[in-house]
C-alpha cells in the first residue's frame, strides 16, 4: 500500500521515536508485561505502522467484498443488505418442549433455527437402548423417529425457515427425517433450506462423537454432499467445524488450520465421487468459534475466508468465484462463560459477537449467561439473542462492510494467521493428509497440549480470568436465574411414545427396509435414498445407525492426553 | 508413607457426553504432581469404570461428566464399586453439576465435587489429603 520510500521514512521516524519519546514513558511506567501474545502465542508488537505490512496490494490481498479473494467478505453489500441469520442453538426435552422454545425464539425475532440433540440421538442409539439411560432429552432434544420430527417442526414452514442441524455421524437420518416433513409440508425440495453439521472428521479428534471408523465417516459425509448436489440445492451439507476444536482447547490458529485441511479432505473426497467442483464447492459452509482476544478473532475471520479462497483457485483450480466464498457461521465460545459471576459472561458473549460481525460471518450464535451451570434458561437466551440485536441496531457496526480493513494491526496479524495456518497445512500435507494425521494422534496431541497450556496459565496467573483467578467474589451469591432441569418423566415419555411407534409401524416393511439399506451399505451405493425411504417408513434413528454399525465397524478412540 | 508406591488414580468419562477437555487436564495434572493415572477414554459404563477400578487397583476415582446425566449415572457407579468391596476407594467428581446435586451425591459417597473453573492444584491437594492408606 506503500511505496518503498514511504515505507523507509516510516521506519526511521519510528527508530527515532523508539530511541526518544518511548523511553521516557517506559522510565515512568514500564510495559505491564514482558511480552504481549495473543492464544496463538504470537507475538503481539506495542505499536503497528505500514512497516508490518510492506507487500500488501490492496487489489491482490484485500480486493472487494463478493469478489476473490474475499478477505472483505462473501457478499457485496455484506450487511447494509441483509444482516446476518440470528440463529440460536436450541434443544432440550421432548421434541414438544423444543418446537415450544423453537416458537419462541422465532416470536421473539430469531431469523433461522438451529437444533441441539440429545446425545443418545448424536450417538445413533434410540431413546430406548441401555446407553441411552439417564440422558434422553437432557443436553439437546431427543429424536428417535420421523415421528419425533414432525414434532419437533410442527406450525414451521420449512420453505420460509432454515434450519442447522449439528449431527454428524446420523446426519444422514436427520435429514432424511428432514426432507420427509418438507414432503409431508409440500415444499418442493429445491426449496428446503439449511445446514447438517455433518463433519465427521473433526469427530476424531475435537468433538469424539464418533460412531464409524474415518473412512466409512467420510463416506457417509460425501454421501450427503453428492446428494445435496444433485437433489437439495439450498441445502449446506456440511458445516465443516472449527468450533469444537477450538472447544477441545486448539489455539486460534489450530483452529483455523485444522478447520481448513478438513475442508481439504471433504473436496478430494467429492471429487473422488466425480462431481465436478464448481457443481458443490459453493454449497460448502463453516462454522469457527469466536474466544476472547477481540483482534485475534476478527484477523482469524479473515485469514480463514482468504486462505479458502486461494487454495480453492490455486490447489483446486476452481473457476466460479462461489466455489471460493467461505460462508461461514460462528458461535460464540463456550468454554470462555465462567460458572462464577454468571453475569459477566454477557458482557464476554456480547464482545464475542461482535468479533463475529466485524468479522463479516453470516450466521451467529451468542451463547446464554447461564450455560456453565445448566441449560439455557429461556430468560438467559433472551438476552443473548437481543446481544445480537443490539450489535445489529444499534452499535453501527452493521453500516459498513469490513470496518477494521486497512488497519495496521489487523491487516498485519491477518497475514500472520494466514501464514501460520499454511505451514501447518503443509505440516499435515506432509503427513499424508487427515487420516494419518488422526491416525498417529496429531491433531489430538496439539489440542491437548494447548488446552493444558491454557489452563496452566489461568492457574499461574499469567491469564486472567476475571471472576475466577483475580477479582473473585467470597461468596458467589445466588444464582440470578433459576436454573433449568429437564424433567425425568421426559425419558420414560419418549420411551413410551418410541415402542408404542415400533409396536404399530407396517413392521414388515421395516424389516425390509433395513435389509435394503444393509445391500446398499454392503455395495458401497449413496445411501441418503434408501436411508430417506427408511425413514419415512417410520423405521428408527437407532435401527438404521445399527445395520450401518454393523457393515462399518464401531470407531475405538486413540486416547492422547 | 515412605517409599510408598504411586497414587493410583483413575480418570472415567461415564455416559455419553464428550467433553473430555477437563477430563485430559486433570488427567494430566494429577500425572504431573506424581501420580499413576488411567483415563478410560469417552462413554463408559458403570460396569465398565468399576471393573476397570477393580482390575487396575486403584487409590482414587475422578468421574467427569458434563451432561447432566450424573443423576442417573453416578449413585449406578457408587453401587457398582460398593458391589466389588472398593468402598476405601476415594471418587470425586467434576463437571457441571448443579448445587443442588452436590448434596446428595456426597450422601452417596463422591466427597470432593469440582465445578468449572476449579485450579488443578486444588484438585491435587484434595487427592493427596483424602486418598486413603489401602490394604
Amino acid at each position: 500500500m506503500y511505496d518503498e520510500e514511504t515505507i523507509n521514512k516510516i521506519k526511521k521516524e519510528h527508530g527515532r521515536w523508539q530511541k526518544t519519546t518511548l523511553p521516557n514513558w517506559t522510565r515512568q511506567s514500564p510495559e505491564r508485561k514482558k511480552e504481549f501474545r495473543n492464544h496463538s502465542n504470537i507475538l503481539i508488537k506495542g505499536i503497528y505502522t505500514p512497516e508490518d505490512t510492506p507487500n500488501i496490494d490492496y487489489i491482490r490481498d484485500l480486493g472487494f467484498p463478493g469478489e476473490y479473494p474475499f478477505t472483505r467478505g462473501v457478499h457485496a453489500t455484506m450487511y447494509r443488505g441483509r444482516l446476518w441469520t440470528m440463529r440460536l442453538f436450541a434443544g432440550y426435552g421432548t421434541a414438544a418442549d423444543t418446537n415450544k422454545r423453537f416458537k419462541y425464539l422465532l416470536k421473539e425475532g430469531e431469523s433461522g433455527l438451529s437444533t441441539a440433540f440429545d446425545y443418545p440421538t448424536i450417538m445413533g442409539y434410540d431413546s430406548d437402548h441401555p446407553m441411552a439411560k439417564g440422558e434422553v432429552g437432557i443436553c439437546g432434544v431427543a429424536i428417535s423417529s420421523l415421528k419425533d420430527m414432525e414434532v419437533l417442526l410442527s406450525g414451521i414452514p420449512l420453505d420460509k425457515v432454515t434450519t442447522s442441524m449439528t449431527i454428524n455421524g446420523p446426519a444422514a437420518m436427520l435429514l432424511a427425517m428432514y426432507v420427509a416433513v418438507g414432503d409431508q409440508q409440500g415444499v418442493p425440495r429445491q426449496k428446503i433450506g439449511g445446514t447438517t453439521q455433518n463433519d465427521n472428521l473433526k469427530e476424531f479428534f475435537a468433538q469424539k462423537l464418533c460412531i464409524f471408523p474415518p473412512k466409512p465417516s467420510i463416506k457417509l459425509t460425501t454421501d450427503i454432499i453428492e446428494y445435496c448436489a444433485r437433489h437439495l440445492p439450498r441445502w449446506n451439507p456440511v458445516s465443516i467445524s472449527g468450533y469444537h476444536i477450538r472447544e477441545a482447547g486448539a489455539n486460534a490458529l489450530q483452529e483455523l488450520a485444522f478447520t481448513i485441511y478438513d475442508g481439504i479432505a471433504y473436496v478430494e473426497s467429492t471429487l473422488e465421487r466425480g462431481l465436478k467442483l464448481d457443481d458443490f464447492a459453493h454449497r460448502l459452509s463453516f462454522f469457527f468459534a469466536s474466544h476472547n482476544d477481540f483482534f485475534e478473532e476478527i484477523a482469524k475471520f479473515r485469514a480463514a475466508r482468504r486462505l479458502w479462497a486461494k487454495l480453492m483457485k490455486e490447489r483446486f483450480h476452481a473457476k466460479n468465484s462461489r466455489s471460493m466464498w467461505m460462508r461461514m457461521h460462528v458461535q460464540t465460545s463456550g468454554c470462555t462463560l465462567t460458572a462464577q459471576q454468571p453475569l459477566n459472561n454477557i458482557v464476554r458473549t456480547t464482545m464475542q459477537a461482535l468479533s463475529a460481525v466485524l468479522g463479516g460471518t453470516q450466521s451467529l450464535h451468542t451463547n446464554s449467561f447461564d450455560e456453565a451451570l445448566c441449560l439455557p434458561t429461556e430468560e438467559a437466551v433472551r438476552v443473548a439473542l437481543r446481544t445480537q440485536q443490539i450489535i445489529a441496531y444499534e452499535s453501527g457496526a452493521a453500516n459498513t462492510a469490513d470496518p477494521l480493513a486497512g488497519s495496521y494491526y489487523m491487516e498485519a496479524l491477518t497475514n500472520e494467521m494466514e501464514e501460520k495456518a499454511m505451514d501447518y497445512i503443509n505440516k499435515i500435507d506432509d503427513m499424508g493428509g487427515v487420516i494419518p494425521a488422526i491416525e498417529k494422534g496429531f491433531f489430538q496431541k496439539e489440542i491437548a497440549d494447548s488446552a493444558y497450556k491454557y489452563q496452566k496459565e489461568i492457574e499461574q496467573k499469567s491469564r486472567t480470568i476475571v471472576g475466577v483467578n483475580d477479582y473473585t467474589l467470597e461468596e458467589e451469591g445466588e444464582c440470578p436465574v433459576e436454573l433449568l432441569r429437564v424433567d425425568p418423566k421426559v425419558e420414560k415419555e419418549q420411551v413410551t411414545r418410541l415402542q408404542k411407534l415400533k409396536r404399530e409401524r407396517n413392521n414388515k416393511k421395516a424389516k425390509e427396509m433395513l435389509e435394503k439399506l444393509h445391500t446398499a451399505a454392503d455395495k458401497d451405493e449413496n445411501l441418503m435414498p434408501t436411508i430417506i425411504d427408511a425413514i419415512k417408513a417410520y423405521v428408527t434413528l437407532g435401527e438404521i445407525t445399527e445395520v450401518l454399525r454393523q457393515v462399518y465397524g464401531e470407531y475405538k478412540e486413540l486416547i492422547v492426553i | 508413607m515412605p517409599n510408598a508406591r504411586k497414587i493410583r488414580v483413575l480418570i472415567a468419562k461415564p455416559g455419553l457426553d464428550s467433553h473430555d477437555r477437563g477430563a485430559k487436564v486433570v488427567a494430566r495434572a494429577l500425572r504431573d504432581a506424581g501420580m499413576e493415572v488411567i483415563y478410560t477414554g469417552l462413554r463408559q459404563t458403570p460396569e465398565q469404570i468399576a471393573e476397570t477400578a477393580l482390575q487396575e487397583d486403584v487409590d482414587v476415582i475422578g468421574l467427569s461428566i458434563l451432561s447432566g446425566a450424573h443423576r442417573t449415572l453416578f449413585p449406578r457407579v457408587m453401587t457398582l464399586l460398593k458391589k466389588k468391596g472398593l468402598t476405601d476407594v476415594m471418587v470425586f467428581a467434576g463437571g457441571i453439576i448443579p448445587e443442588e446435586d452436590i448434596a446428595k451425591l456426597k450422601k452417596l459417597g463422591i466427597k470432593g465435587i469440582f465445578g468449572p473453573g476449579t485450579p488443578t492444584e486444588t484438585i491435587i491437594r484434595y487427592v493427596l489429603e483424602h486418598v486413603q492408606e489401602r490394604a
